[in-house]
């Protein structure tokens, strides 16, 4: 049952990406897109082991956490569509996915910008005596900024109820990670702050739950503070955008054919009965139509939209 | 019955001591918050009151701090986040303005940052280039904050009461040399509105607008203007971001002549944005004056003889006065003037 329900999130993920990709070329989507397709694991893996009333942080390159966390899709495809019905009116885009219900706060395009919120929303969890616990999502790039440096250390100092999921895909747009880091290991670096720290290797989905479901477990029962894990992974797609870019020159296809054999979306799909994957691919595949069609069919924000929402009236 | 008299580093403590005593949500946060001076007082024995848990020393992070300030803002609590000198903001600028002044419009509404970050402009006795900037214009170029700089005790207590119930993120501006300054402050909590300017003094031939510390100066230079007949108009526009623009377009109707006269630097600050407003929204420019006067366009120079130039003061804002009203007439004050709380302070913060 968990496969099933594990491989009906991954396969919704991959879906829904492989169809912003198609319908990308019709210019209704117009807003960068940073796909997820090869990464989903990372997300699914974490999101799964949360409650629904854990929050989550995450990056521009939002849409499998998103979704991963509960996300309502209808209204993420009418958001990159730029529609009224949006998760953010058509006012965030792809890059700032929000949905308070599921417990996704935040996403930002300046790299590392949302790990201090995610620590800060731990603090608050901590001062008013809540359960809740925060996962912070950001990328390998986001380890060179001070931001990362600065929350590890307020993090580890007070405590606090947050894992750290560093999605490692080893390239921050075109630059690798050896060409851009003097240290050996950023697993290593967040144990130099006092944080335990592990590095999950094979972007398999399960082994990833199984980490975070440990790792929430003991912050629940206050048997730890934060917790960080490197998850290695890949990213298939260029950067942003719909494409493949493996003959543009910065890496090869040869290096990404480990993933795409390892590919978890592939794997799981082995692991469950047939009739159910099918059912489950139906099932999906028709949720998908009905969100684009949802998107398609939604109006603009009207004019006065664009003053609405700058402040919040005082209540 | 006497009047109550406070400073108004005395007002703003009583602020915030008054706030967290009525909502446990808020709590203050900042480097050095806790310790024996208290952020130059102004929160000096908070953390007996309340304790460490909401009397927050932080480590040297402006930035992460800043964030995490959001993120508890964004889960429910109410931050104050304090900054000794104002030039420290410098390095939280990328929260500030990417995140706090954004979340609520960039996610549609989904939720706000009710965020208070209070900060000190710092002046004289050698503070130099990077302890006595004055950024506030920073701000008030950004849609989604709000930036409030009041220049009295009673709207120091007022206004700061009012930015902690705001459910927005505010820079609260506040300048060292107002910390000497006193006035009446009700011992009840109450707001002062944003979006109204202070009329401090009324007069028919010239309006001045100051911002935070030259409203201080401003008055002054009315009082030097009134021995030689001078009738002033005397503005303090106390929020600069929403400003109320309509009171001083008001007095410049009556007056012909506008003089703005900010603590900090001319080029697009907020004296080239209170004249540029106050242009756009006249009917009629015909015979109106407008001038402004600010930082000399250096940095701040820490030598005493240096930094008398570099600072706007009574005797300046006086003496542009009497031109705009008379070019012929001769400078009638002098100008290397120390205002009191200048001679009074000592440093070293």
């Amino acid at each position: 049952m968990l496969y099933n329900h594990f491989y009906r999130v991954l396969y919704k993920i991959r879906r829904v990406e492989e169809e912003i990709a198609k319908a990308y070329p019709t210019d209704k989507i117009k807003s960068p897109v940073h796909l997820s397709i090869g990464q989903e694991a990372v997300s699914v893996g974490v999101c799964l082991a949360l409650k629904d009333t854990d929050v989550v942080f995450g990056t521009y390159r939002g849409h499998a956490l998103y979704l991963a966390k509960g996300g309502n899709l209808k209204k993420m495809i009418a958001e990159l569509f730029g529609k009224a019905t949006g998760c953010a009116k058509g006012k965030g885009g792809s890059m700032h996915l929000v949905d308070l219900k599921a417990g996704v706060l935040g996403q930002s395009a300046i790299v590392g910008t949302t790990i201090p919120q995610a620590v800060g929303y731990a603090f608050a969890q901590k001062y008013l005596n809540q359960e809740k616990i925060v996962a912070s999502f950001f990328g390998d790039g986001a380890v060179e900024e001070g931001a990362f440096h600065e929350s590890l250390n307020f993090a580890s100092l007070k405590k606090l109820p947050i894992i750290f999921i560093c999605e490692n895909n080893k390239y921050a747009i075109h630059s690798r990670q050896e060409t851009r880091q003097g240290f050996p290991s950023i697993a290593h670096l967040a144990r130099s702050y006092g944080i335990p720290s592990v590095r999950i290797e094979n972007n398999d989905v399960l082994s990833i739950y199984k980490h975070i479901k440990k790792a929430v477990t003991d912050i629940r029962r206050r048997r730890s503070g934060p917790i960080f894990f490197e998850c290695m992974t890949y990213r298939l797609k260029e950067h942003v955008g719909p494409n493949e870019d493996f003959e543009v020159g910065y890496r090869s296809i040869e290096e990404a054919e480990k993933w795409i054999k390892d590919d978890s979306v592939k794997k799981l799909a082995k692991l469950i009965n047939n009739k159910v994957r099918q059912k489950i691919e139906e099932e999906v595949d028709m949720e998908i139509e009905e969100a684009f069609e949802f998107a398609e069919d939604s109006p603009f924000p009207n004019p006065e939209e664009l003053y609405q929402d700058v402040f919040r009236g005082n209540i | 019955m006497k009047k109550r008299i406070l400073t108004y580093v005395e007002a703003i403590k009583e602020a915030t001591q008054q706030e967290m005593d009525r909502n446990p949500k808020v709590f203050v946060i900042g480097l050095g918050v806790d310790d024996f001076k208290g952020t130059m007082g102004s929160t000096k024995g908070l953390i007996d009151l309340f304790g460490p848990k909401r009397v927050i020393d932080t480590p040297l992070s402006e930035d992460g701090m800043t964030g995490v300030a959001i993120g508890a803002a964004i889960a429910g609590l109410r931050p104050i986040h304090v900054h000794i000198r104002m030039d420290f903001l410098l390095l939280a600028m990328n929260q500030l303005i990417n995140i706090a002044a954004k979340s609520r419009y960039m996610f549609g509404g989904m939720y706000s940052v009710p965020l208070v970050v209070r900060s000190i402009i710092g002046r004289s006795w050698g503070q130099g280039s990077q302890h006595s900037q004055a950024l506030h214009s920073f701000f008030m170029h950004t849609p989604g904050l709000k930036v409030v700089a009041p220049a009295t005790p009673y709207d120091a207590k007022g206004c700061l009461i009012e930015a902690i119930r705001d459910n927005n993120p505010v820079m609260f501006i506040e300048h060292r040399m107002l910390y000497f300054q006193k006035s009446h402050v009700p011992q009840s909590l109450y707001t002062v509105d944003f979006g109204k300017a202070r009329i401090l003094a009324r007069g028919s031939d010239i309006t001045l607008v100051g911002v935070s510390y030259m409203a201080v100066e401003c008055l002054r230079a009315q009082k030097l203007l009134k021995t030689i007949g001078i009738k002033t108009e005397v503005i303090d526009p106390v929020t600069l971001s929403p400003l109320d623009t309509k009171s001083i377009v008001k007095s410049v109707k009556k007056t012909k002549r506008l003089l703005v006269v900010d603590t900090g630097w001319t080029a697009c600050g907020a004296s080239a944005e209170i004249m540029a407003r106050i242009t756009e929204e006249m009917d009629n420019l015909n015979d109106i004056q407008i001038k402004r006067m600010g930082f000399e366009p250096v940095p701040c120079p820490t030598t005493k003889n240096l930094e008398n130039l570099f600072y706007p003061n009574a005797q300046k804002i006086a003496n542009l006065a009497c031109k705009m009203i008379d070019k012929k007439m001769k400078r009638k004050f002098g100008e290397n003037f120390d205002a009191p709380e200048v001679m009074q302070f000592k440093g070293p913060f």
